[in-house]
């Protein structure tokens, strides 16, 4: 068998056109880490069971461990590092992480912050059994949670108080 | 792991996707959401020659009326069909039944068509589209074939779709009795350890006309409870009814043990769910 031919993939990654020549079978989330170079977006089970590696597809939060980048030819990803405004600033949902304890060996935030602000978009002020549903499908083996669901009410407040 | 290499092919149309099959041969696949078919290649269980991505064709998704039903396109996103207002009335355990399946991240990509078509035994759609009496819409090279749900599925991850055949929608009637979903898993987005899919006709006098009870995770394709439904049709829905319904369940389901749940864990759970499914359903004040 000859091997299939690599093709160009452009994608838009937090608002930057970027492009690369990648085999078919190119993950999502490897285009994302060893193409365009950004790190943040973890790698954990690469099978969609942990979340680390969650990011925005053309808006919707999903698993860039289960995507081929061919599928997002075309398309818009936005990764963690488009949360904070600028670099030396971070965003209320980092800073309520931080607050209460939401990471210890911080593997599984990156997922867990993409996740939160996806939920505080469409929810601003959402109970705590709705937040343990929305994060459901991400795992954290540090922190037990509770410190996350802390820093997700805390977060939603901060943001509520300030009108976004 | 990462997959093996493939070729990667988008289908604009319905017509190229099938060409594309067919000249691709069998080792080919169909990727539609991705949600099952990538992890099992990253794991490596799958191996195929060539991925024809039919996520991009025009027409596939979206969700119409058409006469007394409603016709979802196979590559509708679950989480466009959980939200569609239509799907809400004429058919609710749809959308119940989708909070089951995996997690927002993955209903964002996954596509209603594609938990059909992979027919796994544990999953809510298939034993769904069973009790609702779906009809599935499947084209390929030998032409357009309709085929019934209670037919689709023939055993374990596998359907009467033919390797160069593509499903393009499911057709769900709509129908406004009484119904229930319930379901038992590990965690709420895991596969069902067991789970039922409830639908009765009942009559003004409260008499059940027809019941069909599809259980998911007890068998190699969803399981229609016969004996139970057959205890259950013309009576009334009473507590008695349903414990001797659960005890017909206990008696008739023959489920496997696997590292999840015994099989003995199983068929008690397929009892219960089965009696709580009957209640539940009829004790639904106004059915819509
Ligand atoms: C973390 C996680 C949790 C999950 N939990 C659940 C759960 O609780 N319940 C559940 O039911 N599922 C669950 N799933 C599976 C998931 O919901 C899949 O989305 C779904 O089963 C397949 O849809 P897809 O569009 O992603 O199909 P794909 O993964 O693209 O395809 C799946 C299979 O179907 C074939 N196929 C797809 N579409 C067509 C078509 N139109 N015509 C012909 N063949 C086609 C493909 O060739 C492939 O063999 C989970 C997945 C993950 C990652
Ligand atoms: S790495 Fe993608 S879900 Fe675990
Ligand atoms: S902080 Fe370590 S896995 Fe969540």
């Amino acid at each position: 068998m000859t091997p299939p031919e690599e093709r160009i993939v452009r994608i838009e990654v937090n608002g930057r056109p970027t492009s690369a020549l990648v085999e078919p079978r190119t993950l999502l989330c490897d285009y994302i880490r060893n193409h365009v170079g950004l790190t943040g977006t973890n790698v954990g089970c690469e099978h969609g069971v942990c979340g680390a590696c969650t990011v925005r597809i053309d808006g919707d939060i999903a698993r860039s461990c289960i995507t081929f980048a061919a599928q997002v030819d075309g398309g818009k990803v936005e990764t963690v590092e488009s949360i904070a405004p600028s670099t030396d600033e971070l965003h209320p949902i980092q800073r309520a992480f931080e607050a209460e304890h939401g990471l210890q060996c911080g593997f599984c935030t990156p997922g867990f912050l993409i996740t939160t602000q996806a939920l505080l978009e469409r929810n601003p002020d959402p109970s705590e059994t709705e937040i343990r549903e929305f994060l459901s499908g991400n795992i954290c083996r540090c922190t037990g949670y509770v410190g996350i669901v802390n820093a997700v009410k805390r977060a939603a407040r901060d943001l509520r108080d300030r009108g976004t | 792991m990462k997959p093996t290499p493939f070729e990667y092919h988008r289908a604009e149309t319905t017509e190229e996707a099938v060409r594309l099959l067919v000249e691709c041969g069998e080792e080919a696949k169909v990727l539609a959401g991705g949600q099952s078919l990538v992890p099992t290649m990253n794991l490596r269980l799958a191996q195929p020659s060539a991925l024809i991505d039919i996520a991009g064709i025009g027409g596939l998704a979206g969700i119409a009326r058409e006469g007394g039903s409603l016709r979802v396109g196979a590559t509708t996103r679950q989480s466009a069909v959980l939200a569609d207002p239509e799907i809400a009335v004429d058919a609710p355990m749809v959308a119940e039944a989708l909070r089951w399946v995996g997690h927002e991240a993955n209903r964002n990509r996954g596509t209603f068509g594609g938990s059909a078509a992979h027919a796994d035994p544990a999953a809510e759609i298939p034993a769904v589209l069973v009790a609702l009496g779906a009809d599935l819409e499947i084209t390929g090279p030998r032409g357009f074939r309709t085929v019934p749900a209670a037919d689709f599925f023939v055993s374990f991850f596998t359907t009467s779709i033919e390797p160069d055949e593509l499903l393009t929608a499911v057709r769900l009637p709509s129908r406004h009795g009484p119904w229930a979903f319930e379901e038992i898993a590990r965690r709420h987005g895991d596969f069902a350890l067991v789970g039922v899919a409830a639908a009765l006709v009942v009559d003004e006098q409260g008499i059940v006309g027809a019941c069909d009870l599809v259980l998911m995770g007890v068998d190699d394709v969803p399981w229609s409870a016969q004996a139970a439904q057959e205890v259950v049709v013309g009576n009334r829905v009473t507590p008695e009814l349903a414990r001797e319904a659960r005890a017909v369940i206990e008696s008739t389901v023959e489920p496997s043990s696997d590292v999840h749940a015994s099989s003995c864990y199983r068929s008690h759970a397929a009892g219960v769910l089965v009696e709580r499914a009957l209640l539940k359903a009829t004790g639904r004040k106004e059915q819509g």
